[in-house]
């Protein structure tokens, strides 16, 4: 696309972003405030996630976007499609495996991530303590003093009431020890993966303005207590396309008549796994 | 076999000529040029400009064009356009002062020097539809003009009352003021972010908020001091040349407010100011963002913030359209991995309340299971 620098964003304003990201880095898990731009895309449908990634990306790099681990959902389409305008040279794929930057919305892929790989998470409310405490002047002095009771509580009062945390997707996270974070609306299942992950973990909230960041081999805690230990969900059953019984599954419905199936939301893990079995066949 | 429910490429390159289709409408009725729409829906525009913050008559009507009318999608056309251009510098500030007044009126003095200017305005219109306007070619009668003689820059009506000493002052300042645009806002905010941040704000948002200070969600006896608005020039000092050159006209409209003040231990009883700005000619805009800035001074002049109207933290936040709906529109966007774990969190639970039960009580469900029976 002609009149529009490389990846969209000016120079002066990648450098911005990069430096942001520098200091996200150096202290992990710490929201940091940055400049974001209005981009072309609606806030609130990865725009943050777009600047970091038109930040960090060159034409030698390999892109993957997934929405809900899916890389066919309109939105990913429609993010992929973006860069592949406005970034000549840059190439795209699908597999996990190839990409060097995987932009993602609520998932991280199955597929073990490697060193030298950047996921870089679209994030709708950075804040991990916005249903508790919306002054975001307040949360930024509850991180100063690293005063999580707030969270804390709220999770015992779940478990009070309902006998387990309410929360099955954006489980907080206690990063390197120090800060809570959001890891994004991905599904508790997903938690796990971001501790100690090869890969730099980049977050993006544009409409919100703020970046951070988990370096790679970070700790990554979701917040539960001894005696009520953090379980990741996952719907029980197998997916009906490969037969993995270890992924995460949307629950598809198949009729009017309660008939429903499961299949693995990510596409690429999935795919994958059919074309090994066909291969066995 | 099963196909997934998703959209691909295709799906979305039929979806946007289909859009195009319905946006260009019965193909008989003649196309609306972006001139016609900048010549006569020039509230439109001025809205568009303003929110877009973006002074471009043209490119709000084209945006408006292209938005199919949908204003808020208009501005957001505007905004994504708007940070893509280079910055040259900053204008020198522009002087309401000696603003070519088309309008000007005051509700605080019966008469002041330059006089009420009613100008082009709905105001003591009657609200009937005019069905003249439906057929088409009837240009209106030319409207009686007056010399505009020595009055087109009058005084200000906030000037005046300062004189008397009657007008709390405010604070000069010559730091560079901060830029919204360019850095996120941080709370507590100075009053020139909070300025930015209302003179962009979505109109509707704002007319709201002021309208619940009138109505006791605050603390606001407003009078409209002055409402003014015309032309103004822009002028820029180029570094090369040295020199101020006027590079083009703005029309803004402006409202001041003046406000009862009862006094602090540090200040005596005064009026204190409101402050409203905008591109082009809204005067619902002016006057609600005036109201809003009088309103967000409420810390400041020691008065209690307790209506969300004085919260700078949620005004501020609330404010902008463009964020505001792309953010609730986006729950069109799938969520089925956060809602399948919903699904599996609220059936686990279900099943331990149903496990509980039937522990407290093994026959009543036997009991149920009979009744229900043929």
């Amino acid at each position: 696309m002609s009149g529009y620098n490389f990846a969209y964003l000016d120079e002066a304003t990648k450098r911005m972003i990069r430096r942001a990201l520098l200091k996200a880095v150096a202290v992990p898990g710490h929201q940091v405030p940055f400049g974001s731009r209005e981009m072309p895309l609606p806030y609130g449908w990865g725009t943050g996630g777009i600047q970091v990634t038109a930040s960090v990306i060159g034409a030698d790099d390999t892109l993957k976007v997934i929405d809900q681990g899916a890389d066919d959902t309109t939105n990913a389409v429609s993010i992929r499609r973006f860069f592949a305008r406005v970034a000549p040279g840059l190439r795209t794929t699908e597999r996990t495996a190839e990409a060097t930057v995987i932009q993602t919305r609520h998932r991280i892929p199955e597929t073990p991530l490697r060193e030298g790989q950047v996921l870089v998470y679209q994030v709708p409310q950075p804040e991990p303590l916005f249903r508790l405490e919306p002054r975001r002047a307040e949360t930024r002095r509850l991180h100063a003093l690293a005063d999580y009771g707030l969270m804390q509580v709220k999770l015992y009062e779940d478990i009070a009431r309902h006998g387990r945390v309410g929360s099955s997707y954006d489980h907080p996270v206690m990063v390197n020890g120090r800060y809570l974070m959001s890891p994004s609306p991905i599904p508790s299942f997903d938690n796990p993966k971001m501790h100690r992950s090869p890969a730099l973990q980049l977050f993006g909230a544009g409409r919100e303005r703020r970046l951070y960041a988990v370096p790679p081999y970070t700790d990554v805690q979701s917040l539960d207590f001894e005696d009520h230990p953090f379980v990741p969900l996952r719907a029980k059953g197998r997916c009906t396309l490969c037969g993995a019984g270890d992924s995460y599954l949307d629950e598809v419905v198949t009729d009017d008549r309660g008939g429903r199936i499961f299949v693995c939301s990510d596409t690429d893990f999935c795919t994958g796994r059919q074309t090994m079995r066909e291969a066995a066949e | 076999m099963y196909v997934a429910v998703k959209g691909g490429e295709a799906a979305i390159a039929n979806a946007h000529a289909w859009l195009a289709e319905e946006r260009r409408g019965d193909a008989r009725v003649p196309e609306v040029g972006t001139d016609a729409i900048r010549e006569q829906l020039t509230l439109s525009v001025d809205r568009v400009m303003a929110e877009g913050s973006c002074y471009d008559p043209d490119l709000a009507a084209l945006a408006i064009k292209q938005a199919r009318g949908d204003l808020i999608e208009a501005i957001f056309l505007l905004r994504a356009y708007r940070t893509t251009l280079p910055r040259f510098g900053a204008s020198a500030p522009i002087d309401t002062a000696a603003m070519t007044v088309r309008r000007r009126v005051s509700a605080t003095y019966k008469d002041l020097p330059g006089g009420q200017v009613l100008g082009p305005t709905f105001d003591y219109t009657h609200r009937l539809l005019d069905f003249a306007l439906a057929a088409e070619g009837l240009a209106p009668p030319a409207a009686a003009e007056a010399d505009p003689g020595q009055d087109a820059a009058p005084p200000r009506v906030t000037g005046m009352l300062a004189a008397e000493g009657l007008m709390a002052a405010e604070e000069p300042s010559e730091a560079e003021p901060g830029d919204l645009t360019r850095n996120p806002v941080t709370f507590p905010a100075e009053r020139a972010v909070r300025l930015q941040n209302l003179a962009r704000g979505d109109e509707g948002f704002l007319l709201s908020m002021a309208y619940s200070t009138q109505r006791g969600y605050g603390n606001n006896h407003p009078f409209v001091g002055e409402l003014r608005q015309g032309e103004l020039a822009v002028c820029f000092a180029p570094p090369e040349l040295g020199f101020e050159i006027e590079i083009g006209d703005l029309v803004v409209t402006e409202c001041q407010m003046v406000n009862q003040f009862h006094g602090s231990r540090t200040e005596p009883p005064q009026f204190t100011r409101g402050y409203g700005l905008v591109f082009g000619r809204s005067e619902r805009r002016a006057m609600a963002m005036a109201l809003m800035d009088r309103s967000l001074r409420a810390a400041e002049l020691g008065e209690t913030v307790e209506a969300p109207a004085q919260d700078e933290e949620f005004v501020l936040s609330h404010s902008d359209n463009v964020e505001a709906t792309g953010f609730l529109e986006h729950l069109k966007l799938p969520h089925y991995v956060d809602f399948q774990s919903e699904l599996e969190s609220v059936r686990a639970m279900r099943a331990a309340v149903e496990a509980e039960r039937h522990a407290a009580h093994p026959t009543e469900r036997h009991a149920e299971t009979v009744e229900a029976g043929p």
